[in-house]
Order: C-alpha cells, then structure tokens, then sequence
C-alpha cells in the first residue's frame, strides 16, 4: 500500500532538493495520472506559476516532474500541494546514480549500432562491386584492389568500435575462466578482420569486411533490445518502490516534522507515523498507542495492539493513532539482518542460473571451433596450401557466428515481456522468464497473496451498517473505513472524537455513540479468528461488526488453471492454521503449511529444490522475501515491501492473480519460441558449415546466408506479440 | 574509373554526416521523452494565443 502524503502537508522536504550545477535547487517528482496533451500544459503552468519556481517540464513518457527553483532553496511541499490540487499525487524522487551509470551504457550501445549500421551499409557499397566480380563481371584487379581498400578502410575500425562491446565482455568473461556467447563472437571478428586485411594487402581474393561489420550491427540489435528490457523494467520497478514513499517524518528539537529520505534516518532519531503510514525503521514507541498491522512482516491478519515502549518493526502499517518512536536502526539494518542474508544468499544462487543462450554457446563453442581447426588442418593435408586453408577456416566461423543465437533470445524475451507489461506484470529480466518456464510446483503466501491482504466486512447486517456508518465515515481507521465503504455515502456524525487504538466517539442525530474495540464500546470481547469492531449508542444494545481477509476474486480460478497445467500447488504462511486452512480450501489446494518463520519458509524451499522440484514462490511480505530468493522463479505483486519485490523476477499489478498463469503461459510461449530458433540456427548451421568447409561459401553467400537467418529468427520471435 | 576516387569518399562523408546527425539527436535528449514531444506540439504557444 502506498503511502500518501496528505497526511504529511506542512512537512519539510528540502532534503529531497537537488543542486544544480548554478547552485540552484532542482526537485524531481514522480507524477501519477498525467497521461494526455492537457494534463501537461495544466501542471508545467501550474507549478511554474508558483512562487519562487523558475521552470518546470514534466517528461509524458516516465511521468517524473523536474521543477527547478530561481535560488538555492524552494518548497517542495507547495509544489506537491499544488499537484495534489490538480489531481494528481506526487511522490519526491531521487534519481540516483545506478540510473545514470545505466544510461551511459544504454547510449553507448546505441552509438555503437550506429557506427556498425553506418559501417555496413557503407561497406557494402564496395563490396557489392567485389561481388559482381564473382559472377564474371567486368572488375579489372586494379578497381579490385582499390574497392578492396576502401572496404577494409571503412570496415575495419567501424567493426572494431561497434565491436568494443562484445570484445570488453568476451575478455571479463575470459578472466573468469568461462566461456560465453561473445568469445566466439570476439574471435571470428577478430580473424576475419586479420585474414580479410592480410588478403587485401596480398591482392587476395576474397575479404570479408562486409560481413564482420553486419554480423556486429545484427548482434548489437539483439543486445540492444536486451538492455532495453532491463532498462524499463528497472526503472518500472523503481516507479513502484518510490511509490511507497522512501520518506520518514523525522521530528526536530522543537517538535517540527521534517521530510527526510530513509537512509538518511539516524538511531535516536525522533520519528512521527501517522495512521495509515508504515513504520519506516525500527523503534521504540515512546509516546502515543496505536494498533499495528503485522501482514507484511509475518502474514498474521489480526492486528496488534501497541503502546508506549513497545518495539516497531519497520514494514508494519500503523492503523489507528499517531505515534513518535525513537529510531533504534538505520533503514539498511532494519530488516532483520538474517532475514537479509538469507536473500542475499538466494540471490547468489539464482546469479549462478545459466541462461538458454549461454548453454546453447556451452555446445556450440566447441564443436564450431573444432570444425575450423580440422578445416584449416585437413585443407592443408589435402594440398589447399596455409592461406587457401586459413581463408576456409576463417569462412567456417563467419557463417557460423552465432548471430542467430544472439538476437533469437533476446528478441523473443522482450517480445514476451512487452506482451506481460500490458497485462501489468513486470519481468526484471530475460533470465526470469527462462526460469519461470522451468518450473513445476507453485508455493503461494497467504496474506496479500491468495488473499486481498485487507480486512473486509463479513455477513453485514444493513441495518445496523447504516445505523454505525455517520461514525465509521468520520474515522481513519482501516476497518472503520471498510464498514464506511460498505454502507457509502451518507451523514457524518458531529464532535467526532478519536481515541487511538481505542476508536470513535462521536453524535448521531443527538445521541452519544461509540465505535471500535471492545473495551472501549463497554462489552467482553467474544475473540474467535476474526478482527471485530462493536458499536452501540450509550446505554443501548451493542452491535458486534467481524472482519476477515477475503480470498482473492480470482484466486480459485488461477489454482485451478495452474493444476491444469500440470504444476502442483501448495500453501506456506506465517498466519495461524485456522485462517490458512480456510483461504487454502477456498481456493482449492490440499497442501498447506500454518505458522512458519521466514527461516522455515526458505527452509521449506530449499527442501523442496533438493527434492528435485523447480519452485514458483508467490509471496509479498519481508518473511516470504527469503523463500523469495531461494525459488527457482518468484513473483511478488506490486503492494509488496521493497525487500520482496527486490527479491522477485516477475512483478505483478492489479487486483487479480491470473497473472500468475498468464505469466507462465507466456514464459512457456517464449520458450518454445526460443527454441524453435535454435533448432532453426542448428540446422542453418549443418547446411553452411559443410558448405564453408567445402570452399562452396565467397562473401555474397556469407552475407546472404547471415542476414537470412537472423531475419528468420526475428520473424519467428515476432510471433510472441501476437495473440497465442 | 578516377571518378570513384572522388565519389566513394564523398558519399562515406554524407554517411558519417548521418552518423554525426544521429549523435547529435541523442546527445540533445531527443529519445527522452517520445509521448511527451508528440503532446507538446498539440499545446499552443503563450504568446500565439488570442489576446495575450
């Protein structure tokens, strides 16, 4: 649940300000809702129209909002109120510098498909004449010699920049010790541009500029598109966590709250959380009471009852009063540390995951380098002489270069994730839908998961919901607003007071009435599994409201069409049995688990890894974000806490769970799309490389058989965008 | 066949020419921000509208 800040106005957030390179103060905001021509003009005029505020342009595609100020100092929180008075909320953003390190190498790949898109078609242009020559045309060896320069002048440094690259990460991976898809990349440019020059130096007969120079543009196209998928999904993701407010309100010595980023919150520090807010670090209460919402932390529903001295988790949502704590950790050590290195542990082991493309090249390498070594050796035994062999090796590695490998995957990943962005799940990266088509068991949390993770009103009785309503609407309360939900518009109550982690006291129609606990409505509480609220007018008979977490609408279904493909489906919670048991019934699986700590969580997958089982972990909370990491594939929906959301491959939004299938449908769609075109690219391959080794192959074949192939796979990846 | 030593460069030069073009769009921020070029061109000018 995201924060808002309607709570927080008149709150300071100078330290979102940023400094300008002319010392004068730059704010970034994300900016919800503006989707269309008009929004744009009505919020740059809006917020440049404010005083002290020297321009501001909003970016339509990201939705953040740069405001710079004509001083050193400005008022962000005018700026957010005056967004808020359009009708659009807005969250203070730090750009940070992963974002800007990311981008360079985002621009360098572009220019370096620029260069290389510049490279081939200019090169080309000499080599067709070249080619024309093959087929007996007229090509005195003086117009031979000379295209033949020009070609090798152009294509050679176009080829070693826009190769830059690929010969950086083949030599990272070198040093490692393994080898990866741009190893062989990185050696059959390298020789080909060797051979090619030394062919041209010797008035050979064939070079090959052409063909280093398109085999790197096709390959940069694949790469590209592979950053581009990691690129929108971080900076989706990042939307999202800033959506949940990273933003404390830290009291000063005179009592006023200041706005201040949460790294940036210190232990000792006094910090104010208002109903409604999540505790952002772990502290001590040490004034004001307050219930606490656990869900997130450990998937307990009930909520707690807190007072002063108790110790606050930070990630639990403070539902009824205002709290000060005294700050007892940083934000980085509040997560409980072996909750964190658990997931760093996870983490690890998912890094070790080797992708479809780098088995593919595991096989391939070997076996194409062998095939040009005997090439070049048996060529010379044969009689062809060292040059006339070397050439045909060299002829052996271009035709075989990988490039249909190197665009088929990516190109089908970022198909099939632009197909989930639509549907609002955000895959992190190519490597998590490859392993989320491997899977074959799904563990899903209870809280927040199969359910909607939010109290909701049980067998209401109408009368006594209109009867309790002018109260309700005039509380903050989460389950009061639930019962004001319920029963809509309608009268408020007048000298409404709110006692916290109490409830509501207030007039209707003249009479004195109270709503919230127990206790405080004068009655013993009956207990049971549920949350309740009572109300009763003073003196009167007094009317008993539960509350249960609903099971999600689509939560049955979504089980049952995840059985249908075969995967079994299991349940493991923090929440005591009673409610586990219910919501696991409700959605029609018979495996359950009640009353784990995010340790057992983990521990349960890890279990069920060494079983041989590839595990999908659906879960949202900081205890699920272990068991997170340790799955084979995870997903996490977008109300997640940071740590879960960090630790999950696939994000998903929206109310409904059928992500879940349709992210697995889509994953085993782009699967076999994947390989379809590594079948295709084998078979390419047992045609061209006996044909190269034959001496059969000059450079028109070599270019034409290259472009072919990377065409086909591309189409064939293409299919992902259309509908199954 | 002199002729080429003149138009083969020439025609290297429009497509570094290109090259340079496209460099500058990116290092402009030309990519940044795609929806929101295509808005602004709907929004009139200030000091085009009527009476201002």
């Amino acid at each position: 649940m995201a924060l808002t800040y309607e709570a927080a106005a008149g709150a300071d957030f100078s330290a979102f300000l940023g400094r300008g390179t002319d010392g004068k103060a730059s704010l970034d905001l994300l900016v919800r809702g503006a989707r269309c021509a008009g929004c744009l003009a009505k919020i740059e005029a809006a917020v440049a129209g404010l005083p002290g505020v020297e321009g501001a342009r909003l970016n339509l595609t990201s939705g953040k909002l740069t405001v710079g100020f004509r001083t050193a100092s400005g008022d962000p929180a005018a700026v957010i109120a005056a967004l808020d008075k359009l009708g659009y909320p807005a969250t203070p953003y730090d750009p940070g510098q992963a974002q800007v390190a990311h981008d360079k190498e985002g621009r360098r790949l572009i220019l370096a498909l620029a260069v290389a898109a510049f490279g081939a078609m200019n090169t080309m242009m000499f080599s067709v004449p070249l080619w024309a020559g093959l087929f007996g045309q007229e090509l005195g060896p003086a117009t031979k010699q000379v295209m033949m320069w020009f070609s090798g002048a152009v294509g050679a440094p176009s080829a070693i920049y826009a190769g830059l690259p690929f010969f950086q990460s083949a030599w990272r991976s070198l040093k490692a010790r393994r080898a990866n898809m741009d190893v062989p990349i990185s050696i059959g440019v390298l020789l080909t541009l060797v051979i090619s020059f030394s062919e041209t130096v010797l008035n050979g007969r064939d070079a090959y500029f052409d063909a280093a120079v398109s085999l790197l543009f096709l390959l940069l196209i694949g790469r590209w598109l592979d950053h581009q998928l990691r690129a929108r999904a971080r900076s989706a993701a990042g939307d999202l966590l800033a959506m949940q407010a990273p933003a404390a309100a830290v009291l000063d010595r005179d009592g006023q709250a200041h706005m201040k980023p949460l790294a940036e919150v210190q232990p000792g520090d006094l910090v104010l959380v208002r109903a409604g807010e999540r505790i952002p670090v772990d502290g001590r209460i040490e004034a004001g009471m307050s219930e606490l919402d656990n869900a997130l932390l450990t998937g307990e529903t009930a909520p707690v009852a807190v007072a002063q001295g108790a110790v606050c988790r930070a990630g639990s949502m403070n539902l009824s009063g205002v709290l000060r704590l005294r700050a007892l950790a940083r934000s980085e050590d509040s997560a409980l540390a072996a909750i964190a290195r658990l997931v760093e542990i996870g983490a690890q082991s998912k890094s070790r995951y080797v992708q479809l493309a780098d088995k593919a090249a595991a096989i391939y390498v070997p076996v194409v380098h062998t095939a040009a070594a005997l090439t070049f050796a048996g060529g010379w035994l044969v009689g062809l002489g060292p040059r006339e062999a070397l050439i045909r090796a060299v002829a052996v590695l271009i035709i075989t270069c990988p490039c249909a490998l190197g665009l088929a995957v990516p190109a089908v990943q970022i198909m099939a994730s632009s197909r989930l962005f639509r549907r609002g799940v955000l895959v992190k990266s190519g490597a998590a839908l490859e392993r989320l088509s491997e899977i074959d068991h799904v563990v899903f949390d209870k809280t927040g998961v199969l359910t909607e993770g939010r109290p909701r009103l049980i067998d209401p009785a109408p009368a006594a919901v209109t009867l309790a309503a002018p109260l309700a609407r005039a509380s903050r309360h989460p389950l009061a607003r639930t019962l004001a939900e319920e029963a809509g518009e309608g009268p408020l109550a007048s000298q409404v007071t709110e006692h916290a982690g109490q409830g509501v006291e207030g007039l209707i129609d003249g009479r004195r009435a109270r709503l919230g606990r127990a206790s405080f409505v004068g009655v013993e509480s009956r207990g049971g599994s549920e949350t309740e609220l009572w109300f009763g007018f003073d003196g009167d008979t007094k009317v008993r409201f539960r509350f249960s977490d609903r099971l999600r609408q689509d939560a049955a279904e979504t089980v049952a069409a995840l059985k249908a493909r075969g995967l079994t489906v299991e349940v493991l919670s923090g929440d005591v049995a009673g409610p586990v048991a219910a919501a696991a019934e409700a959605a029609g699986i018979d495996a359950w688990r009640a009353g784990l700590t995010p340790q057992q969580k983990a521990a349960a997958v890890d279990a069920l890894a060494a079983d041989g089982r590839r595990v999908l972990m659906v879960g949202d909370g900081l205890n699920d974000a272990a068991a997170l990491a340790k799955a084979h594939a995870a997903m996490a929906p977008g109300t997640a806490l940071e740590a879960s959301q960090n630790a999950a491959d696939l994000v998903f939004s929206g109310e409904g769970l059928s992500s879940v299938a349709a992210a697995y449908d889509v994953s085993r769609v782009a699967r076999r799309r994947a390989m379809e075109n590594f079948g295709f690219a084998a078979l390419y391959n047992l045609v061209a490389g006996p044909a190269a080794m034959l001496g059969l192959v000059n450079p028109f074949v070599a270019a034409l058989a290259m472009s072919g192939s990377s065409l086909a796979v591309t189409l064939n990846a293409l299919r992902m965008g259309r509908k199954p | 066949m002199t002729i080429l030593l003149f138009l083969a460069p020439f025609s290297l030069g429009l497509g570094l020419l290109a090259v340079a073009a496209f460099w500058w769009t990116l290092k402009a921020g030309q990519y940044e921000d795609p929806a929101g070029d295509a808005a602004r061109i709907l929004l009139d000018d200030p000091a085009d509208r009527p009476g201002a």
